[in-house]
């Protein structure tokens, strides 16, 4: 396989883009990428969306897209994994790159959830229809009933999953894309309200627009495009099952841990090695959970890590200095790209504010439904 | 939801049947083709007891819009002595009486409607078993 590199990004803002169609949001993330590159002909494009047919009424997005950006005649297919989409996209492209069969991937990520959709229920069709959604339950429900099991295994609070919230909305307000560029406080996140007990308003990511994409091709030919190429060191998929029901224990993301044991095998690199990393924080709980299966806290302490500000701007291993779902916002087909632009502007020495100093290797993690699949992608400046 | 497939679901849904699988004993509820403990794609049925346990829990206080009249609502994961796992609405209680670990019973009750004028759609729902009245 041939190593691959990141040469250039595009992203819209996040948040409720009500000028915006999904095609729109995909076309203006599409063409910063190609601006950026003087417009090489694309030998493939590859879409993550979760549900633009449930959201907008619209699937067949591969050449929807294609047409719209101007390239009709290019293959181009939608990838699918629920809100992991984005990192499903980006694995997909990465190894037509690799296995040599095509230079140039453009691997793009968009959703339109602001368009009149019952959103809650397009969501919970990424949990089990018949064993799950039929009893009304809820996407947050379902981290909900994650997190009141880490409470009942760890002894998590309700302070730490606020604590979550409150480093990522401080990121957040560093960031001009960001949906929330605002901070909040301990207080206001733990009196919000409640959308599924324990998980209040200010511990769930918003309803978002937008769409992000990247530029992937050969390492070695990376310096015809930039001066300053990322290389994917390597990535890691995992499934779990579906269900909650059928996960031993209920507090534990098996598909991350796997997802990432693959990736710091295939990077030969592990948790200690990880200078900054984006990670699917879609409700608080899942930040803790994630830094767990991550291995960068044992079971049980990453909100202890958090609460020593480790995982802040500054402290060891800064987590979502985008601000995270939670602020950026989160257009679920979109979010697996944006974290891999974060992670790229970081090791490219170009996130302003929110720089995390001598950034050399990042990690993003990119999660779908209750966690019932999980995407860990590692990444290297060059 | 269509008819038939509402009907495919009825021996999970109104039965309680759950398939043990004959090679492994693993109990997947709501049945299963192949077994997830061991690969066998041999069952038997199982029904299952009227009653289990909260592993977890929480109160839906923002609903899709078809549960939307009901909210805020409990619901809770359930094992039963089998050790089947079920998500199931915890009614008759109030929400801080179904925390993990809780006993319950398991009613047939209604759980949904469809649309304006479809099948009223059944099934089981949890309550704590301190709030049944007569029991302790």
């Amino acid at each position: 396989m041939r190593d691959v590199a990141i040469v250039a990004t595009g992203m819209t803002p996040f948040g409720e883009l009500w000028h915006s169609s999904l095609r729109d949001l995909f076309v203006e993330a599409a063409r910063e990428v190609l601006d950026a590159v003087d417009h090489p002909l694309l030998d493939s494009i590859y879409v993550g969306n979760m549900s633009g047919g449930q959201f907008v009424g619209q699937e067949h997005l591969g050449p929807l897209m294609a047409d719209h950006l101007g390239v009709a005649g290019v293959p181009a297919t939608r990838v699918e994994s629920a809100c992991a989409s984005g990192g499903a996209a980006l694995r997909a492209g990465f190894f037509e790159v690799a296995s040599g069969a095509s230079d140039l991937v453009l691997v793009a990520g968009v959703e339109k959830m602001n368009d009149g959709a019952d959103v809650t229920g397009v969501l919970a069709t990424a949990a089990d229809q018949e064993a799950e959604v039929y009893h009304g339950i809820t996407f947050p429900g379902l981290y909900a009933m994650i997190a009141r099991a880490h409470m009942e295994k760890h002894g998590t609070t309700e302070g730490d999953l606020a604590t979550i919230s409150v480093k990522n909305h401080r990121h957040g307000a560093l960031n001009p894309k960001a949906q929330f560029r605002q901070e909040v406080s301990l207080e206001q996140v733990m009196t919000s309200s409640m959308v599924s007990e324990p998980l209040r308003l200010l511990h769930c990511s918003p309803v978002s627009d937008g769409a992000a994409a990247v530029l992937l091709c050969p390492l070695d030919r990376a310096r015809e495009f930039t001066d300053k190429p990322v290389k994917i060191r390597g990535g890691g998929f995992a499934t779990a099952p579906m269900a909650l029901a059928d996960r031993v224990d209920p507090s534990a993301l098996d598909a991350v841990s796997l997802a990432a044991a693959r990736a710091y095998r295939a990077s030969g690199l592990g948790p200690s090695d990880i200078h900054v990393a984006e990670v699917h924080d879609c409700f608080a709980i899942a930040e803790l959970c994630v830094l767990e299966a991550l291995c960068f806290a044992q079971p049980g302490s990453a909100a202890e890590l958090t609460r020593a500000g480790e995982t802040t701007l500054g402290g060891r291993l800064p987590v979502n200095t985008s601000g995270g779902l939670k602020a950026k916002g989160h257009p679920v087909g979109a979010t697996g790209v944006a974290q891999v632009i974060e992670i790229v502007e970081q090791l490219r020495g170009e996130a302003g504010a929110r720089q995390v100093a001598n950034a050399v290797i990042g990690l993003t993690q990119n999660m779908g439904g209750s966690g019932a699949s999980s995407v860990v992608h590692i990444f290297e400046r060059v | 939801m269509p008819s038939p497939r509402y009907w495919r679901e009825i021996p999970s849904r109104y039965r309680l049947e759950a398939g043990r699988c004959t090679a492994c004993a693993r109990v997947a509820y709501p049945r299963r083709r192949v077994c997830p403990g061991c690969g066998g794609v041999e069952f038997e049925t199982l029904q299952l007891s009227l009653r289990g346990k909260i592993v977890t829990s929480t109160v839906v206080h923002v609903a899709p819009d078809e549960f939307q009249m009901a909210a805020p609502y409990p619901v809770a994961l359930v094992e039963t002595p089998e050790g089947a796992r079920l998500m199931v609405q915890v009614a008759d209680c109030e929400p801080g009486e179904c925390q993990p670990g809780t006993d319950v019973a398991l009613e047939f009750r209604l759980i949904r409607k469809e649309g304006q004028s479809g099948i009223l759609c059944y099934g089981y729902k949890a309550v704590p078993v301190a709030c049944i009245e007569g029991e302790a």
